[in-house]
């Protein structure tokens, strides 16, 4: 399984995660975890993925994850996990 | 499980403090195109460039995009064409250069590093014709890079080619005097050359390494000064700590980018230089870092001291996060390259003297340093000739990558865009080695170099 991070962050409003979620659905792509706080109003969401099933894609899901962020008026990065396992675990 | 708070923290590396990973180098040995005849050398050097290198460039643009790292340059070093070539004739370098630059261009890369002899022991005629055909070389074509090795601690250094390289250095910057003398930018002398260094002006193949390899460079002064932020009045064992660490991650992911592309190209992954190198962008200044430490200004009294721990540290993070470290590893401190030696530089805290000073606890050397255009040839080879000794002496590379700007004096800008910056003219000793530069020969290897 390749796993993935994705990392959601701006100002709260109605369906962030509802919209990021229906996305990720509609590309088969399953949610594993999800982490999410809301501070002064700012959303933060980091959702790990398998992105197993679109991995010849990603540069696509990549892109359009960010056009969708635009649409909810937030930020939405999409990375492969071993980034952060390199640089945070020996 | 991965952390919300560790991707935060990456994730600012790379958006906030331009963590970055410079570039990945490909090295690919020329030795197996040796011909007696130009034309057919140059086909076949063409023809085994852009066959191995087609697919650097989208692999890197997507291994970028995967991880949401920039890889800012995709760069080709190949074997020292004056050992790759075998021709007498300086006019045939030319040539020569022209094929890299072309090849260089076809695969969309922005330097091919390799035009370039070793001489430490001494010269042979292609060494010597290559030498002469730098400044034409060099006017001629964009993306091409040359070095010349002339030191060692092994083997002392050869004198008279610092000697000639001073007259060489002279003839290029007039040559390119149009765009401020650039043609010196892409030109850098050594002592202890890195065989497998993938930094630019100085990258070349070796011909020890493997036919093909993937090497990676990546840097992130400004996520070092980020972290030392956090050090303000605290003991040099906390300052230290610090870099260490941050040099570790830093190290890491650079480290799984390279050995990512690496294996998607199908070439062995060569090493991992981890070197802060700045650039003219606010807040990616090695100068910052320094000033950070405690310092008023670089060049004040402790500079040295500051520049010596925090390229240590860097090392021994970076040799900690991979058993591939290799090329230069540290600290580098170009003038036109860090806004804050720059502005360093117009306070009057910096001189060269100083500079000098700090190049024997640096990765490199004197690097890119705008001199005023009536610098005598044996003025620029006597300064060539300290930096040098410094190395050979202190078992390390060094290096100088000096523009005398035709037509310009002390005060005075060179502007050569992009990554180069812009160089303000510093003044230069102008009392005469005339007398010493004109001596014949090698200054011998040091008494240190006798270990067998």
């Amino acid at each position: 399984m390749k796993r993935a991070i994705i990392t959601v962050v701006g100002k709260d409003s109605v369906g962030i995660i509802a919209g990021v979620c229906t996305y990720l659905a509609e590309k088969q792509i399953n949610i594993l975890d999800i982490t999410q706080s809301i501070r002064d109003c700012f959303f933060n969401m980091m959702m790990i993925v398998d992105i197993t099933p679109q991995m010849e894609n990603l540069s696509d899901i990549s892109e359009e994850l960010v056009k969708l962020g635009e649409k909810l008026n937030v930020k939405i990065m999409l990375q492969l996990e071993d980034i952060f396992d390199s640089m945070h675990r020996i | 499980m991965i952390h919300m708070n560790e991707v935060y923290e990456t994730n600012q590396m790379i958006l906030e403090d331009n963590l970055d990973v410079r570039t990945i180098t490909m090295g690919i040995s020329l030795l197996d195109c040796r011909s007696d005849n130009l034309q057919e050398f140059c086909t076949k050097i063409y023809d085994k460039i852009t066959g191995r290198a087609k697919d650097l460039v989208k692999t890197a643009d997507y291994v970028a995009k995967e991880y949401a790292i920039p890889i800012v340059n995709k760069r080709i070093s190949v074997t020292p064409i004056a050992l790759a070539a075998g021709f007498k004739n300086p006019e045939d370098y030319i040539e020569i250069a022209k094929t890299l630059d072309a090849a260089a261009k076809a695969m969309e890369v922005n330097f091919i590093g390799g035009f370039s002899a070793l001489v430490q022991k001494g010269t042979t005629e292609e060494d010597q014709a290559l030498m002469l055909a730098i400044p034409e070389a060099l006017a001629q074509t964009e993306r091409v890079c040359s070095s010349v090795n002339v030191g060692s601690s092994k083997a002392g250094i050869n004198m008279d080619a610092i000697r000639l390289l001073g007259k060489i250095i002279k003839e290029l910057a007039e040559k390119t005097k149009a765009a401020d003398s650039i043609g010196c930018a892409k030109f850098v002398i050594f002592t202890n050359a890195p065989d497998d260094n993938p930094f630019m002006a100085g990258a070349f193949h070796g011909v020890t390494n493997a036919d093909t390899l993937i090497h990676v460079g990546v840097s992130g002064p400004g996520v070092v000064k980020k972290a030392l932020e956090q050090c303000r009045g605290k003991k040099f064992e906390v300052l230290s700590e610090t870099i260490k660490k941050i040099s570790f991650k830093i190290t890491r992911v650079g480290m799984l980018v390279g050995q990512e592309v690496a294996e998607r190209l199908g070439y062995p992954f060569g090493i991992i230089d981890l070197s802060l190198a700045p650039t003219p962008a606010i807040g990616d200044s090695i100068a910052d870092i320094l000033e950070l430490m405690g310092l008023e200004s670089v060049g004040a009294p402790g500079t040295t001291a500051a520049l010596a721990l925090l390229n240590d540290q860097v090392k021994k993070g970076g040799i900690m996060a991979s058993s591939a470290v290799g090329g230069l590893s540290g600290a580098f401190i170009p003038v036109s390259e860090d806004q804050g030696m720059i502005q360093a530089v117009e306070r009057g805290s910096l001189t060269l003297e100083k500079l000098e000073a700090m190049t024997c606890v640096c990765s490199v050397g004197l690097d890119m340093v705008a001199v005023p255009g009536d610098t005598s040839a044996a003025t620029i080879s006597g300064l060539i000739a300290d930096e040098m000794a410094i190395g050979m002496i202190n078992n390390k590379t060094t290096a100088v990558r000096i523009i005398p700007v035709s037509g310009k004096k002390v005060g005075e800008y060179a502007e050569f865009g992009g990554l180069l910056g812009t160089a303000p003219i510093m003044p230069i000793n102008s009392f005469s080695c005339q007398e010493f530069i004109n001596r014949q020969g090698f200054i011998p290897a040091p008494i240190h170099s006798f270990k067998n």
